[in-house]
């Protein structure tokens, strides 16, 4: 991950982007004290720019563009592993999904998945249940 | 004994394999499914922004459908159905104003949702009102010698409102398997995540996915995986020519799902099995291990 600097303060702009993210998740970012059990089992970390236990971070620090610009908010797949080991109680699935819906539903609509770009036999090929699950949490 | 089946969308298509061996063995346990008259798809994600109401008017207009067939829960065998259907059931369970909004807008229906269908899975429907035990007076062909890897990935297990069973190590299928016959193989990635729909669109994940999965179950001996949910059937059984492209020297290893095995050892004929379907042929373990 690229290095970057946030000054934090009072009437920091994030501090709506915080808001939001706490109220489509229903979690207190701020439980976090980032023991990082969540990363450490997470099955799709190796493909992640950002780690689950960062992304909770850079939310709580209202770094919406940086989060917006990470990888790993679609890699996640909802496979729920960091809820269920979570110390803190904190739903990090939901978090990120909560993300992802920041951009799925703003004016731009920014979808992750072109699944008419894929050749007809690719898309022939797979079954309904991937299709429609992938359309559901990548597109809007 | 009746009891009203829920297919979902993949039982009917790629995964029908999965339908009739599921119908087909549970006549052999007596157990008369019905299939759930003018059931729609599950919607296949529960949508993790309780915001997001819309998202459940789907799993619970199955809700009212099972009210219209004049039962009180029903049965599934797809892992992600179920997960989708149980999660919007409790949600609106607890909270009225939602199940409110889902009973306006289900306005023409004739049958208001009341919180009042509970929703199984086959295998704890085998489990606890079958009996594993009972379940082995069934079996006419022993699966003697069969190594078996049960794998549940996320959706039997997570969260732990529609676990049947232990989130980390669960062993509902291992019991069943045992039942069967067979010898279950501990291994180290059974409630590891396939990466489901990434199949669409990063099948290189996938690739990787499947080599560390199925690779774990190859490393304990297994002679094969089974499964309960279609998307990893297809990611685990389909996508093993990427994951050997990936890791040359990753071993390909059929994967069947468990009502597949329960159809063999209850006798039941090819058509009840449709190994067909499989992508990785599973006659040879089989033959191998006289099953066959």
């Amino acid at each position: 991950m690229n290095t970057s600097t946030l000054r934090i303060n009072q009437s920091h702009a994030g501090k709506s982007f915080v808001a939001s993210i706490e109220k489509i998740s229903g979690q207190n970012l701020l439980a976090c004290y980032q023991c990082g059990k969540c990363s450490a089992g997470c099955p799709m970390a190796a493909h992640m720019d950002v780690l689950p236990n960062q992304i909770i971070r850079m939310a709580q620090l209202g770094m919406q563009k940086q989060l917006h610009a990470a990888g790993s908010i679609w890699m996640c797949v909802s496979c729920l592993t960091c809820n269920a080991r979570c110390p803190k109680g904190i739903k990090i699935a939901e978090v990120i999904e909560s993300v992802r819906i920041t951009m799925l539903r703003n004016n731009r609509r920014e979808d992750n998945l072109g699944i008419m770009k894929l050749p007809p036999d690719a898309r022939s090929e797979l079954p309904p249940i991937a299709t429609i699950s992938a359309l559901r949490k990548l597109a809007s | 004994m009746k009891l009203v089946y829920y297919p979902g969308c993949t039982l009917k298509n790629h995964a029908s394999n999965f339908d009739v061996s599921t119908v087909s063995s549970m006549a052999k346990l007596d157990v008369e499914v019905e299939e759930l008259d003018r059931w729609n798809c599950c919607g296949t994600v529960h949508a993790l922004d309780s915001g997001n109401v819309m998202n459940r008017v789907a799993p619970i207009t199955n809700m009212v459908r099972v009210k219209e067939a004049q039962a009180s829960e029903f049965m599934t065998g797809c892992a992600m159905c179920y997960n989708t259907l149980k999660r919007a059931n409790i949600d609106v369970k607890a909270r009225a104003d939602a199940l409110d909004t889902i009973n306006d807008f289900l306005s023409l229906e004739k049958i208001k949702y009341e919180g009042d269908v509970e929703v199984l899975h086959l295998l704890e429907y085998l489990r606890d009102r079958i009996g594993f035990d009972n379940l082995a007076k069934k079996v006419t062909r022993p699966l003697k010698g069969l190594r078996v890897a049960c794998y549940y990935g996320c959706l039997l297990v997570r969260p732990k409102e529609v676990a049947f069973d232990d989130s980390e190590n669960p062993m509902i299928m291992e019991n069943l398997v045992r039942a069967l016959g067979a010898t279950p193989v501990d291994f180290s990635h059974k409630t590891e995540c396939c990466g489901a729909y990434h199949t669409v669109d990063k099948p290189e994940v996938i690739a990787d996915r499947t080599d560390r999965i199925m690779g774990s179950a190859w490393e304990e001996k297994a002679d094969l995986v089974v499964v309960s949910c279609p998307l990893c059937a297809f990611n685990l059984d389909f996508r093993q020519d990427d994951a050997k492209r990936f890791n040359s020297g990753f071993q390909n290893m059929p994967v069947l799902y468990f009502t597949q095995l329960m159809a063999l050892a209850f006798g039941c004929d090819e058509s009840a099995l449709r190994f067909d379907l499989q992508h990785i042929d599973p006659l040879p373990v089989l033959k191998a291990r006289g099953l066959s």
